[in-house]
């Protein structure tokens, strides 16, 4: 039986026509193209820039050396818990160069390496994960965040902040960093639509790093990509290869240039590999094998980067050597600032809950504080 | 009251260039209960916006407004609506003057209109205080009346630290002899006030439940109780002074609230009291809350919330005899 044949369903008793409607935007320009976009190794690469490419390539070799460097100093104790950014450098540097002064970057717990390529001191930057303060920094003066690490908290505070600028006149952009385990959360979705509907100046970077601690990305999404909700705000979605900073600096710039002069929000999922493992905490090889993380070890942003730009003659190996003597040093002041004993003082838990302690705060200070002059005279 | 908080809202963004009211219905309907009316037309839809229908992504955005130096106003529309924003609230709001060592305050409001008696269905009457008052870094107020609606707005929205903003719904529609040209100065956040002086025992109470205090001290005049009635104002900070002083001079406590009484802010007000006035007291610390039940269908609500009955015999208990 047809539903022409189903009875009353013929023409006499057809309800009226629904009013005309039609979607508010044409959906194509806002696809992703499924093809992550590469810049090394491809006929794009004939357009680098110099200047810029050996600037890429002197912070991602810091960065390198800097993600090293916090991990060894998980093993001495000195940091709590390092999440590391091995494999996602470009990802995290892209992000840091392509901010003027005045704009703001939301980073989530993992990207301490953005902030620090931002210029922000990296024993400041390690305070939180160090644990002698949450954040050890002015967020307004250096224009970054704290560290956020609730998963996609920190977005719809980018949001408000760029809404915030824009209605102020100021021109300023902000790019929200989250990862792939983000974009389930309720927060991402909000700031997502928050930001497509007031067409605030902010750019989403999602850095698909394959896992959200164990769990794959399948697990994680059904979405095609995780570019293409951007659609169903109403904001243009990007995918790029994550491992390829020229690409990275490319379309980041792009959209903030975008957001800047008022084009509203994009989203950008970079599709790159955490190499190690989630933080110092977790064993990687329960959920991954090696096969996978050797194919990626391939596809290093640091070694793709060098390849490109030592073939174009752009860098030679006394440059290679003067970049990695400088990361070099980098670490070594790292080192030396994160072996000083922070130093911490116990009343500050009293001193920065409120503009004005309460009578119930100073009560427990004053406990604290004959606590602590007994233990002195003790 | 409504028309307390709207001129509350109207003067500070007036006065004050920074100051953004945020929220679902707040622009062109000015509000469900039309708190806001009038605004987005006086001051544009910048200053007072109708965002999408999201609480997390209200708080949230007001966060990050914040951090650029606005003063953003958010209406939670009703108690209950307000919960999928508590981790914004919690994880963000109550802590970024201290995860920032005192860099970067959040001056932000959260009126959230709260609490029963207006007959409302499910997930409309909820008294959610006990949340607010568990979090540090927030400050939590509540006016019982139009003077109070109108000073602790203000003083709110002036204040460089977030504040829950606690509007007892079934007050908004009270009347009072208040002159909206010149509006009274009201103490600021933190002190409560003594309503009524009496000498029996002392009624500790805040937000909806004062008028019901208040009848209740009258009535129990017959039954030859002279009841002193204190109006808490702010939950955080809590004037345990004011309220310490009446009790020792009473000799005899009563709190009052519609939220549940287990882990209400009712019971930290008696242990405290209790640390305080042992050697004045002649009874022990009563209290006289909602249920700890979810919040009853309207048509059972009456006997949840405290009325003047439950407080009287409850009063009667005073007379502690072992």
């Amino acid at each position: 039986m047809t539903v022409q044949e189903l009875p009353g369903a013929g023409a006499s008793h057809r309800s009226p026509q629904p009013p005309a409607w039609s979607p508010r935007t044409d959906a194509a320009p806002l696809l992703p193209d499924p093809e992550p976009y590469r810049v090394l190794g491809t006929e794009a690469a004939d357009r680098l820039d110099p200047e810029l490419m050996r600037r890429c390539y002197a912070e991602l070799v810091r960065g390198r050396r800097y993600n090293a460097q916090a991990t060894a100093l998980t093993k001495q104790g000195r940091l709590a818990v390092y999440p590391s950014t091995v494999g996602q450098e470009a990802c995290e540097i892209a992000a840091a160069l392509v901010l003027e002064d005045q704009d703001w970057l939301f980073p989530s717990y993992r990207d301490t390496l953005a902030a620090v390529a931002r210029g922000l001191d990296p024993v400041q930057a390690l305070t939180l994960l160090r644990g002698d303060w949450h954040t050890g920094y002015d967020p307004r003066e250096h224009r970054i965040a704290p560290l956020s690490t609730p998963l996609a908290t920190q977005l719809p505070h980018a949001v408000g902040l760029a809404h915030a600028a824009r209605l102020r006149g100021d021109d300023v952009v902000a790019l929200a960093m989250v990862g792939d385990g983000g974009t389930s959360e309720g927060d991402f979705h909000e700031a997502l639509n928050f930001a497509a509907v007031w067409q605030a100046p902010v750019v989403f970077l999602v850095q698909n790093n394959g896992f959200a601690i164990s769990v794959p990305l399948a697990k994680q999404t059904a979405a095609p990509t995780l570019a293409h909700k951007a659609v169903g705000y109403g904001m243009p979605g990007r995918l790029v290869d994550g491992n390829d900073i020229a690409a990275m600096h490319e379309v980041l710039s792009e959209a903030v240039r975008r957001a800047r002069a008022g084009g509203g929000p994009t989203l950008i999922e970079a599709v790159t590999y955490r190499m190690e493992a989630h933080t110092n905490a977790d064993d990687a090889t329960r959920y991954r094998g090696d096969a996978e993380v050797e194919a990626w070890k391939a596809h290093d942003p640091v070694e793709l980067l060098e390849r490109e730009l030592t073939a174009r003659g752009i860098i030679d190996e006394a440059a290679i050597q003067a970049v990695r003597d400088d990361a070099e040093a980098m670490a070594a002041a790292l080192r030396e600032g994160m072996n000083a004993d922070p130093v911490v003082d116990p009343m500050d838990l009293f001193a920065h809950v409120y503009a004005e302690q309460t009578d119930r705060l100073r009560e427990q200070a004053a406990m604290l504080r004959e606590e602590l002059e007994a233990e002195d005279q003790a | 009251m409504a028309q307390a908080l709207t001129r509350a809202m109207r003067d500070a963004m007036a006065e004050d260039p920074t100051v953004h009211v945020m929220g679902e219905d707040v622009g062109t309907l000015g509000g469900v209960f039309r708190i806001t009316d009038g605004l987005a037309k006086e001051f544009g839809e910048e200053r007072c916006t109708d965002t999408p229908l999201a609480e997390a992504g209200i708080l949230g955005a007001a966060v990050g407004m914040a951090m650029y130096g606005l003063r953003p106003v958010v209406e939670m529309q009703f108690d209950a609506f307000a919960y999928p924003a508590f981790e914004q609230l919690i994880s963000h709001v109550a802590k970024m003057r201290n995860r920032t060592r005192g860099a970067m305050p959040l001056p932000i409001t959260i009126r959230v209109p709260y609490g029963g008696g207006i007959g409302g269905v499910e997930h409309h009457c909820d008294s959610s205080e006990a949340y607010y008052v568990a979090t540090p870094g927030l400050h939590v107020v509540t006016p019982a009346t139009v003077e109070d609606a109108y000073g602790l707005l203000r003083a709110s929205i002036a204040s460089d630290d977030p504040v829950v903003f606690l509007e007892p719904k079934r007050l908004y529609w009270s009347k009072a002899d208040w002159r909206p040209e010149a509006p009274a100065a009201v103490p600021g956040i933190g002190k409560a006030l003594v309503r009524r002086t009496g000498t029996s025992a002392t009624l500790i109470t805040y937000g909806p439940s004062l008028p019901v205090c208040l009848e209740a001290a009258e009535a129990a005049r017959e039954e030859g109780w002279d009841l002193e009635v204190v109006d808490l104002r702010s939950l955080v900070p809590f004037d345990e002074d004011t309220v310490v002083e009446s009790v020792r001079r009473t000799g005899r406590a009563v709190v009052v609230h519609e939220a549940g009484g287990f882990g209400g802010p009712g019971a930290e007000i008696a242990a405290r009291v209790t640390e305080r006035c042992f050697h004045h007291l002649e009874a022990p610390v009563l209290r006289v809350t909602g249920f700890d039940i979810p919040y009853p269908p309207p048509m059972l609500e009456k006997h949840h919330l405290p009325g003047v009955d439950r407080i009287l015999d409850t009063v009667a208990r005073l007379q502690w005899e072992n």
